[in-house]
């Protein structure tokens, strides 16, 4: 079963376009919140969690299939070059390839203590960060922007590397930004560090 | 009247201050006043002195002592109650799928351990 969480702030309109046109036939939830991110320490989209049959997780938060390769990206035209573009669908094929032989066989399961091992560990910054989004995202949403915005640069200032919350604020802020040039800038920042560091299969 | 988020629930109660009355605190925290201090199920955490008014319980407080940050508006209108990251990480280590309840497209509320007996295959995604 397939489960899907939009972490949408502005609410389930802002994501309908995309769940309709997938036509899918498993669960598609909005999360206006981001609970799923506080519950699962997750900082980015789209990472995927991995739960079998007794509700435990076997693999823990990771990048889904996706790559860095988008950060050589033809600003001007939007484009990959075909080697790279290669290469992303690639990773995407071998990540999905991956979970239809756990569906299948049970393959790419981890340990127990393996799994624990990759659980990302929560801070009190961390922590903090998520209780100051929540609040930010309560005040945007009952019109205090100003109020919220405050809330929500504290929660990115205390979990820089949370994509999610800074992206979400800034798409709250104005949509478009959480994909423009500040974006970018802050993609060009990490320097030799991934965006999207590469599953572990 | 004051807002009191916790990660799954928005609360308005009557306040002063931080002060909730024992019975809005147990149902905003889940933790019951008692002679002790806060109790839930077979734990305790004394409360910090001067938190307990008139059988009043400074949530903000008690919620710092029990390790979880409080976020508030500079009014004290809205608090955001987070989860200790000690609780977080326990949870996360110990390997049971956290459960949710969040509402589909259509709005109809669904909860992962519906789905008890499936492989899930839980990512997510934006617009943004």
């Amino acid at each position: 079963m397939v489960v899907a969480v939009a972490e949408e702030s502005r609410g389930g309109d802002h994501a309908r376009s995309w769940i309709e046109a997938a036509k899918s036939d498993y669960w598609q939830l909005i999360d206006t919140d981001h609970l799923v991110s506080d519950l699962y320490n997750l900082v980015n989209v789209p990472q995927a969690i991995w739960i079998d049959e007794r509700g435990i997780v076997v693999r823990p938060p990771e990048s889904a299939g996706s790559t860095d390769h988008f950060r050589r990206m033809d600003l001007a035209t939007r484009t990959l070059a075909p080697d790279d573009m290669a290469a992303r669908l690639a990773a995407r094929q071998a990540y999905l390839d991956a979970v239809r032989a756990w569906v299948r066989t049970g393959k790419h399961a981890l340990p127990a203590v393996d799994a624990a091992a990759r659980q990302p560990r929560v801070t009190s910054e961390i922590a903090e960060a998520r209780a100051r989004f929540r609040l930010g995202v309560w005040l945007r949403r009952h019109g205090r922007a100003a109020e919220g915005d405050a809330e929500m640069a504290e929660a990115s200032r205390l979990h820089p590397e949370s994509w999610t919350i800074w992206r979400q604020a800034a798409d709250l802020d104005e949509v478009g930004k959480a994909s423009g040039p500040q974006f970018w800038a802050r993609v060009k920042a990490l320097g030799d560090k991934h965006y999207y560091p590469p599953a572990r299969l | 009247m004051t807002v009191i988020l916790t990660d799954r629930a928005e609360h308005r109660v009557t306040t002063v201050g931080t002060f909730l009355s024992a019975a809005d605190a147990e149902r905003v925290t889940g933790w019951t006043l008692k002679p002790e201090g806060m109790c839930r199920d077979e734990a305790c955490v004394p409360l910090p002195a001067g938190a307990v008014r008139g059988g009043a319980v400074d949530v903000a407080a008690f919620w710092r002592k029990l390790g979880g940050p409080v976020a508030a508006t500079g009014a004290g209108d809205v608090l955001a109650l987070g989860a200790p990251a000690e609780s977080r990480n326990a949870a996360l280590e110990g390997l049971e799928a956290p459960d949710f309840t969040l509402p589909d497209i259509d709005g109809v509320p669904r909860t992962l351990s519906q789905l008890r007996g499936r492989k899930v295959f839980m990512a997510t995604w934006a617009s943004w």
